[in-house]
């Protein structure tokens, strides 16, 4: 592994210069290396990070890759990791040409890391330094404890995707917007929306503004008061009692557990919290990365085109690019690219901008023609997709921006397969081209792990864990393992309260199959599972 | 200290020289000889100017460093590691996973260690509505835009021409390295009987005899003994005081090593795989029974030091010969099921060529335990046929359900089981196995 050297290094910072004009946020100085497939092969266990700490499962991945390399040898491009300044990592073997290509695509994705809003806990971190401190920790804890750290951060790795990366993001936020709503606004913002009878989002609208009509009838002087405490009369006291509300730190389960655990508040055992605490550290910085990644690849594919295509130095090696590039973003029949996805929602949003489509005016017309000849040249492409790069996770790109008009532009098709017994093979087909369709597909595509939280309420001796259900069950093959874990870190027994399918009723005539759910806890004491129905 | 050096002080010694020369004769000695000669390019002294010291190129080593690998552990320091988990009480963790590359030219197996970490996460095979997969370009709702064959490696398989030696050998190669970690790790059991050395075809040329005189490699302890038998005939050597710059050496004392024809000796195997490849093989029970076999396979190579032949046969109704692994493993057929013609067809190749003569025979049958010989009639008469000259038969039944299949039955019926156990096991399992009850099956199959 070496710095790149002095010529390419300047081919770089032109790079850099032509990004900063069109608008892109760098970040001053980063670091280029060049590593041999090798070192990657050794680097990706470590999510890239050189200087992550040292854990068997690394190695036994290292060893996986080296076996599969041999079999389907291949040459990544590059990798970008977020830290300060940025690194990132190039092959050895690139002509210059692609270089530069490779080169707005990294200045592309250091944008994002610095300007996209999820990432805003990582802005001012030099990671690797952070985590090289972490694994010298861990390696001077592993000269006295041995094996143990290894069990400790296999156990605490079992629950480090349950880490609480949205509490730790909104935190921030939260010490700003800690001061109290006046009773009018706890009223329309707090109460109203609790109030028990509204139901139905109709019903919600109407005594809304049935109440904002007598605020303006009243002035929301007493005699609204007065009108709110006819209908209400523990209102009073429940603003009281939100005025008196602190508002308290959620904790992950890692977090309670290395608060409340006997086991590891013993003086002999109190090392494991610094492991724990290093283990969850690191999945709470990865967690913006897989949360953007279509957006991050799609960012980074839009300006390596459209940066490569304006500069001036390589030009003869339009055709070169192309072909690189339509692999990179090319749609595939079947299946998907986040690079290919993400650049053509940043295209289509650019589009939406200049023409002046991302507008109320736009979205209410009904009128098929007038839709489609809408122009009004707003010229605001550009920022429009500036402002989305900062402001949304893939999640909402996706439900935002995937509509039947992106679908329909792009023929996009959500396909599926069957089985031809005879001519034992599976057949494609399209199934859908409806927009829901394709962006349901999508979402079933993200990270999403399960709300897993800690119910300090239980009266049980233990670790009480409530899963909050989405209509999709655990995989039971992991909880024994897991809860096996959390029973070492607890020191006691573990409860998780989770749904399973109960029975399943077959199919009638194009029906989905009915499912019906039971709740069930599962306990782990002295390293037996059992499960009991609820 | 300089040997010549000593040699002479001794020398001296013997003549008689005073304390006083001894004194300096030994502070010679023991100098170690160096002159503090300057070195011929002076040291770079560490200072400003110094580039190797230079503020950048220090602070960018000292940001890489430590390297990711410093601290990889090999499979076996894994191994180890996994092992004493059982000790502290937790389930081992890493199993034997096996990439497997399928080409024209038969396939490469790459043996890696595989492991899980397991977290709470939604069940993947959980879906209540299939969603498919993203899809770009044109097609209506409801076309058919390809298909995909199941297997898509099944006109692939390894009949061809040009199956390198060299591939085959890297199969061979992983499936021994599988074989010494299933042997190591799982315990199975070291094959006692090795027995039958018998002397083959084959021959090699070793540096085994001895010649006087001349010869490619001198052998030295020999030499030493002739030269020392020789002085001592002549009384020039004193054995309290050996001098051995004083010997006298003939040529005919030097002895060496020459190169010469040595006939091999080894106990080969050959293993016969028999496979039930009929319509009701699908899916999980073929992958339990090929698994098996391949791990069955790897660690009879490793215990007979790679010279294990392997033949694969695969039955419904008749029985045929498949040419490697790779066939074996991928065929399927929609026909009904006679055990009894894959016992024939391997007594018939045993007979053929006359292999119980020569070899260690090892059979194993996989299948789902369904016959349609119920009664077990024919098979079971070939199947005592087989005991008479095989080492060992085992067979795996995977079951669709909980009862007894008629392969079991007629197996019991027969007494077989019961009467030499030595020489026929059975070891039956559900189609829920995992890795570790396949390994188990092994041993049950393999075991003394």
């Amino acid at each position: 592994m070496q710095l790149i050297d002095q010529r390419t290094k300047k081919i770089m910072e032109e790079c850099k210069e032509r990004a900063v004009d069109a608008g892109l946020d760098v970040g001053g100085e980063t670091l280029e290396y060049i590593v041999t497939n090798r070192d990657l092969l050794e680097l990706s266990p470590k999510v890239m990070i050189p200087t992550l700490y040292d854990y068997w499962v690394h190695d036994i991945e290292v060893i996986q890759g080296r076996g599969k390399y041999e079999l389907y040898p291949s040459n990544p491009y590059e990798t970008v990791i977020n830290t300060r300044p940025a690194i990132s990592f190039y092959n050895d073997n690139n002509p210059d040409w692609l270089n530069v290509m490779i080169f707005y695509h990294v200045l592309g994705h250091e944008d994002f890391f610095r300007k996209n809003t999820y990432f805003r806990n990582t802005w001012d971190i030099d990671f690797c330094g952070e985590a090289l401190s972490d694994k010298r920790l861990i390696t001077k804890l592993r000269g006295e404890h041995g094996r143990w750290v290894d069990y400790v951060i296999e156990f605490t790795r079992g629950v480090d995707n349950l880490v609480g990366y949205w509490d730790e993001l909104s935190r921030n936020d939260r010490q700003e917007a800690s001061k109290k709503l006046n009773k009018v606004d706890f009223f329309f913002d707090i109460f109203l929306q609790s109030v028990a009878e509204f139901k139905n989002d109709n019903l919600r609208q109407q005594i809304y503004l049935k109440w904002i009509e007598e605020y303006n009838r009243t002035g929301g002087k007493d005699a609204f008061f007065d009108a709110i405490n006819n209908t209400w009369p523990e209102f009073t006291a429940k603003y009281n009692n939100y005025l008196k509300e602190v508002p308290r730190q959620k904790l992950d389960p890692i977090q309670y557990i290395m608060k409340n655990s006997r086991f590891l508040n013993e003086d002999k055992n109190s090392w494991m919290k610094m492991v724990m605490e290093v283990v969850r550290k690191t999945s709470i910085f990865f967690q913006p990365q897989i949360r953007t990644k279509i957006m991050n690849e799609g960012w980074a594919s839009y300006w390596h085109e459209k940066l490569f295509l304006t500069d001036d130095r390589i030009k003869g090696h339009e055709v070169d690019f192309a072909r690189v590039n339509a692999g990179v973003t090319a749609m595939p029949r079947v299946g998907l690219n986040p690079y290919a996805l993400g650049l053509r929602l940043f295209q289509w949003i650019e589009e939406l901008g200049d023409t002046n489509k991302y507008s109320w005016k736009y979205k209410s017309l009904s009128n098929a023609i007038e839709r489609k000849n809408f122009n009004e040249g707003a010229s605001r492409g550009q920022e429009l997709i500036s402002t989305i790069r900062e402001n949304l996770s893939d999640f909402t790109f996706l439900s935002t921006f995937v509509d039947q008009d992106f679908v329909t532009r792009n023929d996009l098709f959500v396909a599926d397969r069957y089985l031809d017994e005879d001519r034992r093979a599976w057949v494609w087909y399209v199934k859908s081209r409806k927009a829901e369709d394709y962006r349901q597909m999508l979402f079933d595509s993200l990270y999403h792990p399960p709300q897993i939280t800690v119910n300090e309420a239980s009266e049980v001796d233990g670790l009480y864990l409530m899963h909050h259900f989405e209509e999709k069950p655990l995989l039971k093959d992991f909880i024994h393992n897991t809860m096996l874990g959390m029973e070492y870190l607890w020191g006691g027994p573990v409860f998780l309260e989770t749904t399973e399918v109960a029975s399943v009723a077959p199919s009638e005539k194009g029906n989905k199959p009915k499912v019906t759910w039971q709740r069930v806890v599962y306990t782990m004491m002295n390293k037996k599972l059992q499960k009991r129905t609820l | 200290m300089d040997k010549e050096a000593k040699r002479l002080y001794r020398r001296f010694l013997k003549r008689g020289i005073s304390a006083d020369q001894k004194k300096k004769m030994l502070s010679e000695i023991n100098t170690g000889g160096d002159h503090n000669f300057l070195p011929e390019t002076p040291k770079p002294v560490p200072g400003l100017y110094d580039r190797t010291y230079s503020d950048q190129s220090r602070l960018l080593e000292l940001y890489l460093e430590p390297k990711p690998t410093l601290l990889l552990q090999t499979i076996d320091d894994l191994l180890a590691k996994d092992k004493q988990r059982e000790k502290d009480g937790f389930p081992q963790k890493i199993r034997i996973g096996r990439l497997v590359k399928p080409g024209k030219n038969g396939q490469r197996v790459i043996v890696v260690p595989a492991t899980t970490e397991e977290k709470f996460i939604h069940d993947p095979d959980f879906r209540e509505d299939e969603t498919g997969a993203g899809g770009q370009g044109k097609g209506k709702e409801g076309e058919v835009i390809g298909e995909q064959p199941i297997d898509q490696s099944e006109e692939g398989s390894g009949a061809g021409p040009g199956q390198g030696e060299g591939e085959n050998h890297e199969i061979e190669q992983s499936a021994y390295e599988l074989g010494r970690i299933l042997t190591e790790k799982f315990s199975l059991p070291n094959l006692q009987e090795k027995s039958k050395k018998r002397p083959s075809t084959r021959i090699k040329y070793d540096l085994t005899d001895r010649h006087k005189g001349f010869g490619q490699f001198l052998d030295k302890k020999a030499s030493l003994r002739e030269i020392v038998k020789t002085n001592i005939a002549l009384n020039s050597i004193d054995p309290d005081d050996i001098d051995t710059e004083e010997l006298l050496v003939s040529p005919k004392d030097m002895v060496y090593r020459i190169l010469s024809r040595e006939k091999v000796f080894e106990s080969p195997a050959i293993v016969f795989f028999v496979r039930d490849y009929s319509g009701s093989m699908v899916g999980k029970t073929t992958q339990l029974v090929a698994s098996q076999h391949v791990m069955i396979y790897s660690f009879l190579l490793y215990q007979y030091e790679h010279l294990v032949e392997s033949r694969f046969i695969l039955h419904d109704t008749t029985a045929k010969e498949v040419p490697d692994f790779f066939t074996y493993y991928n065929s399927k057929v929609a026909g009904g099921t006679q055990v009894a013609s894959g016992y024939k067809l391997v007594n018939e190749i045993v007979q053929k060529e006359n292999l119980a003569a020569e070899y260690n025979i090892y059979i194993f049958h996989g299948t789902d335990g369904d016959d349609w010989d119920a009664e077990g009639r024919e098979a079971v008469p070939e199947l005592k046929k087989m005991i008479g000259y095989a080492n060992r038969v085992g067979i795996t039944v995977v079951k669709h359900g909980d009862s007894e299949t008629e392969v079991e039955k007629y197996l019991k019926k027969s007494r077989l089981l019961i009467e030499q156990p030595k020489l026929i096991r059975l070891d039956a399992m559900t189609v829920d196995a995992d890795e570790p009850r396949l390994i188990s099956g092994i041993q049950k199959l393999i075991s003394e």
